[in-house]
């Protein structure tokens, strides 16, 4: 039987951490600034769909996925998690805790047991735990369950983790850069499994990577965090139509272009690639043809790098998102 | 694969239709599974339901309860129909437009079109369901 998904809703989030005190070169004490990881994040996750948690280094993703999993608690505001219209806060919430299956880079295994010990303490943590399926990714992966997961490579170990993630079928499943050191043929073996597992069985799965190319196209929703704060939150569709691209001779490219602004730019001999913001006009598509311009669509990748360049992050232009 | 700028489920669509209209996808055959069709292209499940669901509202697909989605008789029949006329409006009329702008006369577009002109006869349709 396949659970009701589950859902969250975070209201005005902060998360600092704690000043800390360190000594300097010359022996004297100075305390640190109290960091900010989550700066007044409202968000709703939507129950049953795969939303993409996307940020650089630093904006927060993790610290938004452990608080989901009761791992860490606000500073301020208030986090929800359940299913229906029955969303608790998930610390020391048994309830929340059991349905909620947050893998994180480092796999959380036991690494002085084997990997079928982990899956043991799994099968009892988590109410809809499938063994078969947690055998046949191993399988799948190539990973001798005996073996502990301090003799396994590093993207053995994230196979494990995907492993755990899938197979634990949790209502509400989140997956924090699971994929590291994982090769491609694994990572892609990885991203099927997770469509194939979905579709029979349905839930909240919530992908954080940085790997933005591969993953887009897993997304309906998609959430861009910025230096603790909600930059985007909103349909992978909705996010498809906020730019386009064109491909072509550079002479017809910029007067299909028109003055819309510039997303990225490439270009490679007579030939260049623009992705530009907006949508193409009705005549676009006709004039482009005619021109033996490409028109294609916007890669998520860079909407991503614009949204988050680091000198527009001040909140000037660059991280200015029109709605 | 889709990687034209409408959303991904708009061309999932364009690529049965046109399967339909091509015949490689025959009447009463079952289409993939929104499952295979998630996992063949890597995409969202939803995304190809999506796709799915608007065809069905089209009478190209139907779904038949626990076995899946399958072409509808006479979908390619209606997708002709309605390309013929997207056709006379959307590709004929400007290019008849363009010819009168241009001035070529419309006997220079008979000649042309039944190869009376001494122009290589353009290459018209391959089948034709209707003849006249």
């Amino acid at each position: 039987m396949t659970p009701a998904p589950f859902g969250a809703r975070l209201d005005d989030v902060v998360v600092r951490f704690g000043a800390q005190r360190r000594l300097t070169a010359d022996g004297t004490a100075v305390k640190d600034e109290a960091g900010t990881a989550l700066d007044g994040v409202t968000l709703d996750l939507r129950p049953g769909v795969i939303t993409g948690v996307l940020g650089r280094n630093g904006a927060g993703k993790s610290t938004l996925l452990t608080l989901l999993a009761a791992f860490n608690r606000p500073t301020e505001g208030t986090v929800r998690v359940g299913a229906g219209d029955l969303l608790e806060d998930p610390w020391e919430n048994p309830w929340v805790t059991a349905n909620v299956q947050l893998v994180r880079e480092s796999g959380d295994l036991m690494d002085d047991e084997r990997v079928s010990e982990t899956f043991k303490y799994y099968a009892d943590l988590r109410p809809y735990w499938d063994a078969d399926l947690a055998e046949r990714l191993l399988d799948t992966f190539e990973v001798n369950p005996r073996k502990k997961p301090t003799a396994l490579s590093r993207g053995k170990r994230s196979a494990v983790g995907a492993t755990i993630g899938l197979a634990a079928r949790a209502p509400l499943t989140i997956l924090d850069e699971v994929y590291l050191g994982m090769d491609a043929p694994t990572r892609y073996a990885f991203y099927d499994e997770i469509l194939a597992d979905y579709a029979e069985h349905p839930r909240t799965i919530l992908l954080s990577s940085h790997l933005v190319e591969e993953v887009e196209r897993l997304f309906e929703d998609v959430v861009v965090l910025h230096r603790g704060k909600v930059l985007l939150a909103e349909t992978a569709e909705e996010m498809q139509a906020r730019g386009f691209s064109l491909t072509g001779p550079v002479a017809a490219v910029e007067s299909l272009a028109g003055g819309r602004r510039e997303l990225h730019r490439q270009r490679l001999g007579a030939t260049v690639q623009v992705t530009l913001e907006g949508a193409p006009d009705g005549d676009t598509a006709a004039a482009a043809r005619a021109a033996g311009v490409e028109l294609g669509s916007l890669p998520l990748q860079d909407l991503f790098v614009r949204l988050t360049q680091p000198q527009q992050a001040d909140g000037t232009s660059g991280a200015e998102v029109r709605r | 694969m889709f990687d034209g700028p409408e959303p991904i489920y708009v061309q999932i669509a364009q690529m049965i239709r046109a399967q339909v209209l091509a015949g490689e996808l025959a009447e009463e055959e079952q289409v993939m599974s929104t499952t295979q069709f998630a996992t063949t292209f890597r995409i969202n499940p939803a995304t190809a339901a999506k796709a799915f669901t608007g065809l069905v509202e089209e009478g190209v697909l139907y779904k038949r309860r626990g076995l899946g989605m399958f072409v509808a008789p006479g979908a390619r029949e209606r997708l002709l129909d309605s390309h013929r006329k997207a056709y006379f409006d959307d590709v004929l009329a400007p290019a008849l437009a363009q010819a009168d702008l241009l001035g070529i006369s419309t006997d220079e577009l008979v000649a042309y079109v039944l190869g009376t002109d001494g122009h290589r006869k353009p290459g018209g349709p391959t089948t034709t369901t209707e003849e006249s």
